[in-house]
């Protein structure tokens, strides 16, 4: 299928031309900030640096109910967990950034293993299309070029936009993608002067970026290397293990399971949670193998930047989309950091 | 007239290099503009780093409790009370810290700057009362009185009132500053509409617990939010056990609280979680007479019991 | 897509108090369903997540071997708030089981060689599980000598004595049962299980060390066991470590790279000796 293009303002129709089928969801704005939400027309941003929260919210809800069951003895059924209804809505997420459709690639690689794959992720996932929106002016502290990821990248989209200025470069990259760009209204092929205008784009984007980090020292040493090395004596002092980083990062994906009951019934829940809490690894026991700030400020970074890479193929669980150091509340800075594992 | 930077770097490299502290705690600059960083000198070389400016919103305090070493710390008004606090609630001693204090003048906001500010910021420039802020194409000027901290624009106590020695000279006080002016609307609501207003107030909350995190008065080893034998309350976002969260933890600070604001600084989502602290403030300034962390004699009144405290609220 | 994260329902059979304090329970878990039992095969050294709908999931070790058919028995220590709840429940009384999860003790690899137990506390669940397999009849003769070192603090804390009381009445089997100090009443071995370990001097020709155990007596077994000749290959440790999912997924029990509840809980200690010591 060619790559199409659509007039700005023929955004409505175009978002019009899907609701039959999809939820349609976009960026708009929430207060101060940008968050997706659901969309039936063409209002929505264009313009915009990036989403306050990640996406990853649209698949792994801050709190999701597993199951659901009963405590009541006198009825049928007690205490047997009963999956609830997996009905997800299919749904078209519009104007994503490249790096937050990166770090839907790598979550795929992590809700699911050799041998397990968690259904929660999965249905949302494959209900949804993807089409993201290309970063014509990154931020300043963008640094995905460093991580495998850019401005324009494709991996994790099932379509591409280019903001050509008054219309839109729509290129389908997977069958999910193609369908919709099939079905919707509003669109006609694109014209050669367009595909160069995005190529043109795409090439000023990634020279934009400079802010960088390296990291194949970080690949080539070994973890106990890395994990005694001096420097994080000094990049956990002043962290308050607010967990903050961990809630507005793309990839960031731990859970706790919890179990809440009302009366007689209750549900079994999920929650985000945050490896920079003290309770994350704390034993039964009172056994804490991560007792202090050292221990768990490296976690975060050496999880990242090292053991998931060695676990998915290389993969770095970074995209560099910076909401971490715009949203650090005492300035740590992930560039800094790894600059210093990888010194 | 040497500005805070310069004192500060003085002071830190005397403490330093005479063997009188371990550590000098201040802030440094930021990677990103309008931001500074929590900074632990511990040499001469690296004190040359301390700085001072509009952005210094984090309360130093915070790293204080159960701490071994000897720690000079760099404390405007509201953290120089809070270590006063900590020293009364037995986290460290006096004689382990030594108060650099900072007379203040308010820090910015920087969720206001943004508001008023969207593009990307490159550099930002503070003098005489501005902020000038740049970015690849733009050049733009702020009044820094537009944009400071709302707990800054009530500030009680601008100048630390227990130091050992201050790193400028003391700054006029506010005057004819009502603290609770804004909040005398929210106590004339019904019960039923002040309780939907603070409902209302987090219902973005993420349960992230950055407040806790960033409030120099939460140094519990087990928050009562992590305890599980009993459970007090759910982890998820159901409303009941959000409310319960933000409430119980202002009554855990009530009479300890100084205003700090590192709490709204500290939460992602924007959250004016002050509201819930300051109405505590001002019951313990009407009904016991105290402020927090003003002297290392007098007691939270939580913490002591006198025949003639008032009971009226007790019905 | 099924759904790793669905326990299947079991009805407690039996509940043994194991120990003189009362704080450890050997729970006989039965299937509801027939085909879950066949859906639940397991080998030993591996655990599961004992679900109580209320409270919470647990990762417990399975005693039982796969050769004990019909029920699951785990062996339950009170230190929680979900432990608390399944000691408090009845005969009768349904919950749920998820699993089997992690790896198992290397059987194959063990196969043709000697086998040096080693056993600490109440972290010989999974080891009853590994024993009774390596004796049964179908199993016997594929390993050679088997040496079982086994303490506790007091006789009022050994688990299992029904078993051990007649492996030591076998003779393809060396058991060596000790409490930690003179005990009247007792009759047995007296002595650290570390001490013990030396005085028995495996060899380690041909042979590998399964060591389960608190912290402090795994650390003073490993040096016997180096003084007696072991390598870092031969030893076999199994983790404990905080989890939730249980499947390699919600990130928390990780050491280094690896997950306990997926990569492990059983590790060589050379694989220990290169990663961080998080658990």
């Amino acid at each position: 299928m060619a790559e199409m293009i659509l007039k700005k303002s023929d955004l409505a129709e175009f978002v019009k031309s899907l609701l039959s089928d999809y939820q349609v969801l976009a960026p708009v704005k929430d207060g101060r900030h940008v968050n997706f939400a659901p969309v039936e027309d063409g209002e929505f941003l264009l313009d915009f640096q990036n989403t306050f929260l990640s996406p990853k919210h649209l698949f792994f809800p801050q709190s999701e109910k597993m199951f659901e069951f009963s405590t009541d003895k006198a009825g049928e059924g007690a205490f047997i967990l009963k999956e609830v209804e997996k009905n997800p809505q299919p749904r078209v997420i519009f104007g994503l950034r490249p790096c937050d459709a990166k770090a839907f690639q790598i979550l795929d690689k992590i809700f699911r293993n050799d041998q397990y794959a968690d259904p929660y992720w999965f249905n949302k996932r494959e209900a949804t299309v993807l089409i993201g929106l290309g970063c014509n002016h990154p931020c300043p502290t963008c640094f995905c070029t460093s991580v495998n990821c850019g401005p324009f990248h494709e991996e994790g989209l099932d379509a591409l936009a280019f903001d050509l200025g008054d219309r839109l470069l729509l290129r389908p990259l997977t069958e999910k993608g193609r369908k919709v760009l099939d079905q919707a209204k509003g669109l006609k092929p694109a014209d050669d002067q367009a595909g160069e205008k995005a190529a043109a784009l795409k090439d000023e984007a990634e020279k934009a970026i400079t802010s960088k980090v390296f990291t194949d020292q970080i690949a080539r040493r070994s973890v106990m290397e890395l994990f005694e090395a001096a420097h994080w004596d000094r990049v956990h002092e002043s962290c308050l293990n607010c967990g903050t980083c961990t809630y507005v990062c793309p990839t960031c994906h731990c859970f706790d399971i919890q179990d809440e009951v009302a009366g007689i019934v209750g549900d079994r829940v999920r929650n985000w949670d945050t490896c920079m809490s003290w309770l994350f690894t704390m034993h039964g026991s009172g056994h804490n193998p991560r007792p202090g700030k050292k221990e768990r400020v490296r976690q975060r970074f050496m999880h990242k930047f090292k053991y998931i890479p060695i676990k998915r193929d290389g993969e770095i669980g970074c995209v560099g989309c910076g909401r971490c150091i715009n949203l650090c509340p005492v300035n740590i800075d992930v560039r800094d950091v790894v600059r210093d594992m990888n010194a | 007239m040497k500005t805070r930077t310069e004192k500060i770097r003085e002071t830190a490299k005397r403490l330093l290099s005479e063997g009188k502290v371990d550590v000098v705690l201040g802030y440094r600059a930021g990677t990103i503009p309008l931001r500074t960083a929590p900074y632990f000198a511990r040499t001469v070389e690296e004190a040359e780093n301390l700085i001072w400016n509009s952005h210094c919103r984090i309360n130093l305090a915070n790293f204080l409790p159960r701490r071994q070493e000897r720690v000079a710390v760099t404390a405007k008004g509201c953290d120089a009370r809070n270590i006063v606090n900590h020293i009364i609630e037995n986290q460290i001693r006096r004689d382990q810290v030594y108060i650099i204090g900072v007379p203040c003048e308010g820090m910015v906001d920087l969720d206001l700057v943004l508001e008023k500010e969207s593009r990307p910021i490159q550099e930002v420039i503070e003098s005489n009362g501005q902020l000038t802020l740049k970015g690849p194409d733009f050049s733009t000027s702020l009044d820094k009185a537009e944009v400071l901290r709302q707990n800054c624009l009530t500030c009680a106590h601008r100048n630390p009132t227990v130091y050992d020695e201050l790193a400028v000279d003391q700054v006029p006080e506010l005057e004819g500053v009502d603290r609770y002016a804004d909040l005398k609307e929210l106590l004339a609501k019904s019960d039923a509409d002040r309780y939907a207003y603070f409902q209302e107030l987090v219902k973005d909350c993420i349960r992230c617990y950055a407040c806790r995190d960033a409030c120099p008065l939460c140094y519990c080893q087990v928050c009562f939010v992590d305890e599980a034998m009993p459970q007090w309350l759910g982890k998820s976002i159901d409303p009941a056990d959000v409310m319960t969260y933000h409430l119980l933890r202002a009554f855990h600070c009530a009479g300890r609280c100084t205003d700090c604001g590192a709490c709204e600084s500290a939460c992602p989502m924007g959250i004016k979680v002050r509201q819930f602290t300051r109405l505590l403030e001002k019951d313990v300034k009407e009904l016991y007479g105290y402020e927090a962390g003003l002297s290392l004699e007098a007691k939270p009144p939580l913490t002591v019991y006198r025949p003639d405290d008032p009971q009226e609220f007790i019905k | 897509m099924q759904n790793p994260y669905k326990p299947y329902p079991v009805r407690i059979d039996k509940i043994t108090v194991e120990t003189e304090d009362k704080n450890l329970r050997t729970f006989k878990l039965v299937f509801l369903n027939p085909e879950d039992e066949k859906a639940f095969a397991y080998t030993p050294g591996q655990f599961a997540e004992l679900s109580l709908a209320g409270y919470g999931e647990i990762p417990i070790g399975i005693a039982s071997s796969p050769t004990e058919k019909g029920y699951l028995l785990f062996t339950v220590n009170k230190v929680g708030s979900v432990t608390t709840a399944l000691h408090n429940m009845k005969e009768g009384d349904v919950m749920g089981v998820r699993g089997p999860l992690g790896n198992s003790y290397p059987l194959k690899e063990l196969e043709g060689r000697n086998v040096v137990i080693i056993a600490g506390g109440f972290a010989v669940t999974t080891l009853r599980s590994t024993i009774t397999w390596m004796l049964d009849p179908a199993h016997r003769d594929k390993y050679g000598q088997i040496i079982f070192i086994y303490g506790a603090r007091t006789p009022g804390m050994l688990l299992y004595e029904e078993e051990w009381s007649a492996w030591q009445k076998r003779d393809d089997i060396e058991a060596y049962i000790t409490v930690d100090r003179e005990f009247p009443g007792w009759s047995g071995m007296v002595g650290f299980v570390p001490a013990v370990t030396e005085q028995v001097g495996p060899s380690p020709e041909n042979a590998s060390a399964l060591v389960c155990g608190p912290p402090i007596m795994i650390k003073f077994t490993q040096p016997v066991l180096e003084k007696l000749g072991f390598s870092e290959d031969q030893i076999i440790m199994s983790l404990e470590n905080r989890m939730k999912c249980g499947i390699g997924i919600c990130g928390r029990c990780n050491v280094g790279p690896e997950y306990v509840c997926k990569d492990g809980p059983v590790f060589t200690l050379a694989q220990l000796n290169r990663l961080p010591k998080e658990y």
